[in-house]
């Protein structure tokens, strides 16, 4: 009866340490991943490598989810603004929501899926199959090697990502406006320039990088963390996308109390 | 010159591996370190390297406490120190050539001719001239064991730490592998921990042979004092008898 009643709290209490240690060790690897900035002569000259992997091999499926994002919003603010609010803040409401919130949170968590399971599955396989041990005998500190130019691209490739589909987004909702809206081009502009700030797209920007940083380091984490073998790859690879998904969230909620 | 472990613990959890290991490899002979799966053999060779860190105990390299190296000290042994992985652990996005160059590509001071000629010498050595191009999943895994070998010992070093290097292979590739293993120690007159659970190599190969049971050094001498040793637990092994281990537990 005894055992009946405690087996929920034991499963919580191990559950929660177990949480706790993960966050702790990822603190500690993040730290020293930071350390690891110093070897630039491992990572200097694989960063352009990575940036080519991670951003610009990831431009198609951001651009084709902000496309039809930009469609959809268009015909949503349509639909929404029927003779209660003139037509031409459909402008508005397609470029202040592609800059501030979909261009950015939409991009990162496709990102997610694409950048940070390839990062924590090929890691992770490395890891199992101890190429990750053969660097360290090599002398190569892994951390230079394999997460920093990794980190360092998505920092770079996020933002750049995250532009590029702002404004395939607008250009979505633009042609969206002419074609099925009976707007005209200065109608759709007048709109967008309404509420338009600069600070808005640096807004996107910050919020792109930060999402970078989160998922090719969740990504290198639980890539190094993996032991076992291929299904123990196949459950880091799970767990990065889902943690950096959360994260995402988690940050996009954090810069809009920060910054605006 | 020589590698000597004292008194060395380490646990993974609840699960203890090396329970109070000690142990001396001798400078110039090859030790073969015998026991069953999961015995903790590779977990020793790890931690020479610093790959794992044990809780307590103390193992020096040439006289150097390897647990108190800083970071550069310690890559600097690592380069002195040829690591043979169990299944390779070739760099699967890079070639045959690439791999074996990795190691020599941190040594300071080295040209691109250097490397691309002590990375000719050492596939020569392993008899894999002309692979150069390949990659690592183009080439049989007994060719791969010989590329992680090249690639060991192309920095020239003084150690050579062998995780089951016949493991998985047809009995004509273990006597390759074997064959090679003796020629690297008397043409490069390298220091060998040969870590394996297949006693014919174990014989062939070593001069001393230790066996590592329940997270101790149970046994350590010549392989004919080996095969002449009345320990039932050494000879349930190296007989592969259990019913003799069995009794003496």
């Amino acid at each position: 009866m005894r055992t009946d009643l405690s087996a929920p709290v034991v499963f919580v209490g191990r559950g929660t340490i177990g949480v706790a240690a993960r966050f702790g060790r990822f603190g500690g690897f993040a730290w020293a991943a930071m350390g690891a900035f110093a070897h630039v002569g491992l990572w200097g000259r694989l960063v352009a490598q990575q940036m080519v992997r991670l951003g610009v091999a990831s431009l198609p499926i951001a651009l084709f989810i902000a496309a039809f994002t930009g469609i959809v919003l268009a015909l949503q603010a349509s639909y929404t603004f029927t003779g209660a609010v003139p037509l031409y803040f459909v402008g508005t409401l397609v470029g202040k929501t592609m800059i501030l919130e979909l261009g950015p949170v939409l991009t990162g968590l496709a990102l997610a899926g694409r950048v940070g399971a390839n990062i924590a599955a090929e890691l992770g396989t490395m890891r199992v199959t101890e190429q990750i041990d053969a660097l360290e005998t090599l002398g190569y500190d892994p951390l230079a090697y394999l997460v920093v130019p990794r980190v360092l691209a998505g920092v770079i490739m996020f933002p750049v990502v995250v532009a590029f589909a702002d404004g395939i987004g607008i250009l979505g909702g633009w042609i969206t406006a002419l074609n099925l809206l009976d707007m005209s081009t200065p109608e759709f502009v007048r709109g967008l320039q309404l509420f338009f700030l600069p600070f808005d797209v640096r807004f996107s920007l910050i919020k792109a990088a930060s999402f970078g940083l989160a998922v090719t380091l969740i990504g290198s984490f639980y890539g190094f963390e993996t032991s076992g073998g291929a299904e123990a790859v196949g459950r880091s690879t799970t767990q990065a996308v889902v943690v950096s998904s959360m994260l995402i969230l988690v940050l996009d909620a954090f810069w809009a109390i920060a910054l605006l | 010159m020589s590698i000597v472990l004292e008194d060395v613990h380490k646990a993974f959890g609840p699960k203890v591996v090396l329970d109070g290991v000690s142990l001396e490899v001798r400078n110039g002979e090859t030790l073969a370190v015998i026991g069953g799966s999961g015995s903790g053999k590779s977990v020793l060779l790890k931690s020479i390297v610093r790959l794992l860190e044990p809780e307590s105990g103390r193992i020096t390299v040439d006289g150097k406490d390897v647990a108190s190296l800083r970071r550069e000290q310690l890559y600097q042994l690592r380069r002195d120190v040829g690591y043979v992985f169990q299944f390779a652990a070739l760099f699967d996005s890079m070639t045959v050539f690439d791999n074996v160059a990795m190691g020599l590509r941190r040594v300071p001071g080295l040209g691109e001719p250097e490397i691309a000629r002590a990375v000719g010498d050492s596939l020569r050595r392993v008899e894999m001239e002309g692979y150069d191009d390949r990659l690592p999943a183009e080439i049989s895994g007994g060719q791969r064991k010989r590329v992680g070998l090249a690639r060991a010992i192309a920095t020239r070093p003084a150690y050579l730490l062998y995780d089951e290097p016949t493991s998985g292979l047809d009995p004509v590739t273990t006597a390759v592998i074997d064959e090679m293993i003796l020629r690297m120690t008397r043409e490069l007159s390298v220091t060998s921990v040969v870590v394996t659970h297949d006693m014919k190599s174990a014989y062939t190969v070593a001069n001393r042979i230790a066996m590592l049971y329940q997270g101790r050094i149970r046994f350590v001498g010549t392989p004919d004092e080996i095969r002449a040793t009345d320990d039932p637990v050494v000879r349930g092994f190296i007989e592969g008898r259990p019913d003799l281990t069995i009794e003496a537990v």
